[in-house]
């Protein structure tokens, strides 16, 4: 049995036996049901729009949220990374701010900010930004000597430097950083959904549908779409590392 | 003590096999040295291994004291080539060499008494509690083969062992190995593709040919049980061994050799030069 | 002497003397650049007078009292450090436990069967990737509010890097060393507990700080969410009342008690595969 085959047998076995424990009676299908009503379920519930409105607003919020932190932190970090003294204590200082956790600070966006949306994108950005900053300072701080050195032996300009040099070492780090701040992003973007109630989103939906156990399947479906799309994110950065860094080990979480 | 017959290996299958091992067989006597020469490539790694049960020969068998080796015997040790990668780098040197002995389920104080013993035998009893990282690579080989040693095989199986190390902590690892074989009669395999260690070492020399290998000619080595690295390889006996070896090496014909009436195998091969 | 041999006898004389020296001046220089920043967001918040950023000397003066009011026979520490901050704790540290030890073992019998880790490797990479604060409702409902539906958002969102942390470490063993454990006749238990999981402890530990963020932040999601006690379930009471200091003063001390935390798994890190990390230093990688 190749290996493919043996993903694909896996896979329906599991979902056979989550289907028979389904049935069984084991559980109560009111709250756990099979991965066939599932299934259904989520066919029904991609012709309605309402429902493709908040896949839409979670997946854009995620995006703009990475895309503002991705743009504020790598120059942040370049500037911080190439300054020694700033570089020494700029890292004690996010040494002493990364543990916090981002999600804390959900109750205080949702009162500080009216609008649960603008809350949602200022938090994903706030817990995006640091693994960003972190990895890309390190970067900086990491490149080889000799590699600049060659450079100024080909007495490139400063912005060629940067550019040709600098961005192409620090790569695979800063995408490492990025890969990691997807993830909390996600987290974040939806647990602002959740904990916000009725606003948009697929968090909101999840908990719409799941208050009560009323709908149950409903939320379930919406947890199964949640899960599909970080496993995407998950895919493209995947891939993207592999495509384009490959050449480096950079790839270690620090 | 060790019988192969017909050992063939061939890796893959269909037009992307690569067929190492063409058929070799040969024996060894208790308490021989034998050593295994060849060019590289040549497939002496595998037939280590296939020999000793690490690895299933596509064809052919090997025997121990009479038995079918299907895994590697109980009373057989093998000292790898990568011995930084061999040695366990999370334990100390001490625990290294005593983790068959706790594997078997000897006491603690009779695996202290056996370790240190083994390991003032090869001349490392001050550096029982560091850890592989710290020495050299000698030594490290060194704990490598206490940590063989410390079970009391009956045949010690040696993969380029030595290849590794600088030449002064060759020469000083060979004169150890001959030490062991002449306090505690064990019987050794050991491949190498250094022609004076082959001969240096050893009673007989085994030389195969390129792969797809067969064993081109044994050689027997009568330089006698003492040996010394600077007065023995002056000796005449060995300067034309290592010749004939070197010979057989380059050109692969065969050559008559015998004295002790040991099978020789007149397979012409074709003329390889290196 | 060999060259590997002048080297040791280099290293280890100045690795007493002079590096401690430099790592105090390191640790000192690190919390003065800290001082400094306390300082400057005192001056900001103190200028800017915003109803949403209290001053650090306001967030400080709440958590004493919230925390720091008890009597002297408690150690000074308020009823709430027991009745918020330790079930908390608690939840945390059990969740992640039970994880961790369930992703290592499961994670060494996939890592070392190419078989079995081909049929489940969809699955897990699926369950890894559901958000998990998307879970909660879901949990809400099936778990019993409180520690029990904590505990399951906990454990199941904290094995996932355990879980493939273990896989890694256990699948990628040198040729060498499982040659070496062959040719010694180890039996398949043996072979795992006292070969595979050594060599993958690294990794393992890796993977288990990763772990202990995120059961952070799942502890605290749980909380917010359902719950009848513990840090976050103060903080909610809080924004109730509007009360910034408090909901400042839980997000500092959760903060605290992540770099806590760290900093003591990374001392159990160094303790437990020291042999790892001082090696490396060695070799520079």
């Amino acid at each position: 049995m190749s290996r493919l085959v043996r993903n694909i047998v896996g896979t329906v076995g599991v979902l056979a036996v989550c289907e028979l424990v389904g049935r069984s009676g084991l559980v109560n299908p009111d709250q756990l049901p099979p991965p066939s009503v599932i299934g259904a379920r989520l066919v029904e519930m991609f012709n309605d729009y309402e429902f493709s409105v908040d896949v839409v607003e979670t997946i854009s919020s995620w995006a703009i949220s990475m895309v503002i932190a991705t743009l504020f932190a790598v120059p942040l970090g370049i500037l911080f990374g190439s300054v020694p003294m700033i570089n020494s204590a700029t890292s004690a200082i996010v040494e002493f701010l990364r543990p916090i956790p981002s999600v804390a600070m959900i109750p205080l966006a949702l009162i500080a900010f009216g609008d649960s949306y603008d809350a949602k994108i200022a938090l994903a950005v706030f817990g995006a930004v640091w693994p960003i900053l972190f990895n890309t300072v390190h970067a900086i701080g990491d490149i080889d000597p000799v590699q600049i050195n060659t450079a100024k032996a080909f007495n490139l300009t400063r912005r060629q430097m940067l550019t040709q040099v600098k961005l192409p070492a620090i790569a695979p780090f800063v995408l490492t950083g990025v890969r990691i701040s997807a993830g909390i992003a996600l987290i974040l973007v939806v647990s602002t959904e959740v904990l916000a109630g009725s606003a948009g989103g697929l968090g909101s939906f999840i908990t719409e549908t799941g208050t009560g156990g009323a709908q149950m399947d409903l939320a379930i479906a919406g947890t199964f779409v949640a899960g599909v799309i970080g496993f995407a994110i998950n895919m493209i950065f995947e891939w993207a590392q592999r495509r384009w860094v490959n050449w480096s080990d950079g790839d270690r979480a620090r | 003590m060790l019988d192969v017959t017909g050992i063939n290996h061939t890796y893959g299958s269909g037009a992307k096999s690569h067929t190492a091992l063409g058929s070799i067989t040969f024996s060894i006597e208790k308490g021989e040295i034998v050593c295994i020469v060849g060019p590289s490539g040549c497939g002496k790694s595998t037939l280590l291994r296939a020999v000793s049960g690490l690895l299933p020969p596509t064809a052919g068998e090997s025997r121990f004291m009479g038995e079918l080796i299907t895994e590697v015997p109980r009373d057989l040790a093998f000292v790898f080539q990568e011995y930084s990668k061999s040695l366990f780098p999370w334990l100390t040197v001490r625990a290294n060499v005593a983790f068959p002995l706790k594997a078997r389920g000897m006491s603690r104080r009779q695996r202290h008494e056996v370790v240190d013993e083994a390991l003032g035998w090869v001349g490392l009893a001050d550096a029982v509690e560091k850890y592989p990282w710290q020495l050299s690579g000698g030594m490290q080989q060194r704990v490598a083969i206490a940590r063989a040693l410390v079970c009391q095989p009956a045949v010690l199986m040696m993969d380029e062992p030595f290849a590794s190390v600088d030449a002064q902590t060759r020469a000083e690892l060979e004169d150890l190995l001959l030490r062991v074989r002449r306090e505690y009669d064990t019987t050794v395999l050991l491949v190498t593709h250094d022609i004076d260690e082959s001969v240096y070492l050893s009673d007989r020399v085994l030389v195969l040919s390129k792969a797809p290998s067969t064993v081109v000619s044994t050689l027997t080595v009568p330089l006698g049980a003492e040996r010394d690295q600077i007065t023995t390889k002056e000796t005449d006996d060995f300067v034309h061994l290592r010749g004939e070896v070197a010979r057989l090496l380059r050109y692969g014909t065969a050559v008559e050799h015998d004295e002790a009436g040991v099978a020789e195998e007149a397979v012409p091969v074709e003329a390889a030069v290196e | 002497m060999t060259v590997m041999e002048k080297a040791e006898k280099k290293v280890t004389p100045r690795a007493s003397g002079t590096s401690r020296r430099r790592r105090t001046v390191e640790i000192l220089g690190k919390w003065v650049v800290f001082a400094f920043f306390i300082a400057a967001w005192q001056l900001a918040t103190t200028l800017a007078e915003a109803p949403y950023f209290p001053t650090p000397s306001t967030i400080g003066a709440t958590m004493v009292d919230l925390w720091l009011s008890g009597p002297a026979s408690q150690l000074w520490l308020s009823d709430a450090v027991f009745h918020d901050v330790v079930p908390s704790l608690l939840r945390l540290l059990g969740g992640w436990a039970a994880a961790g030890l369930v992703g290592v073992v499961l994670g060494l019998m996939l890592g070392r069967s190419e078989k079995l880790h081909d049929y489940f490797s969809p699955t897990i990479s699926f369950l890894r990737s559901i958000p998990p604060p998307a879970l909660l409702p879901v949990f809400l409902v099936l778990f019993p509010i409180g520690t029990p539906m904590q505990l399951a958002t906990i454990i199941f969102g904290v094995i996932w890097p355990v879980l493939l942390n273990t896989i890694d470490g256990a699948h990628t063993l040198d040729e060498t060393v499982v040659e070496t454990t062959r040719s010694m006749r180890l039996s398949k238990p043996r072979f795992l507990a006292t070969v595979v999981l050594p060599a993958a402890l690294p990794k393992i530990f890796a993977g288990l700080r990763v772990s202990l963020s995120l059961a952070l932040i799942l502890m605290v999601i749980s909380e917010l969410v359902g719950s009848t006690n513990g840090i976050g379930y103060q903080m909610i009471l809080a924004q109730r009342n509007f009360s910034l200091p408090e909901m400042w003063a839980g997000v500092v001390l959760l903060g605290i008690l992540g770099y806590v935390l760290n900093v003591l798994l990374l001392a159990v890190q160094n303790r437990v595969i020291g042999w790892h990390t001082r090696s490396k230093s060695l070799t520079g990688r």
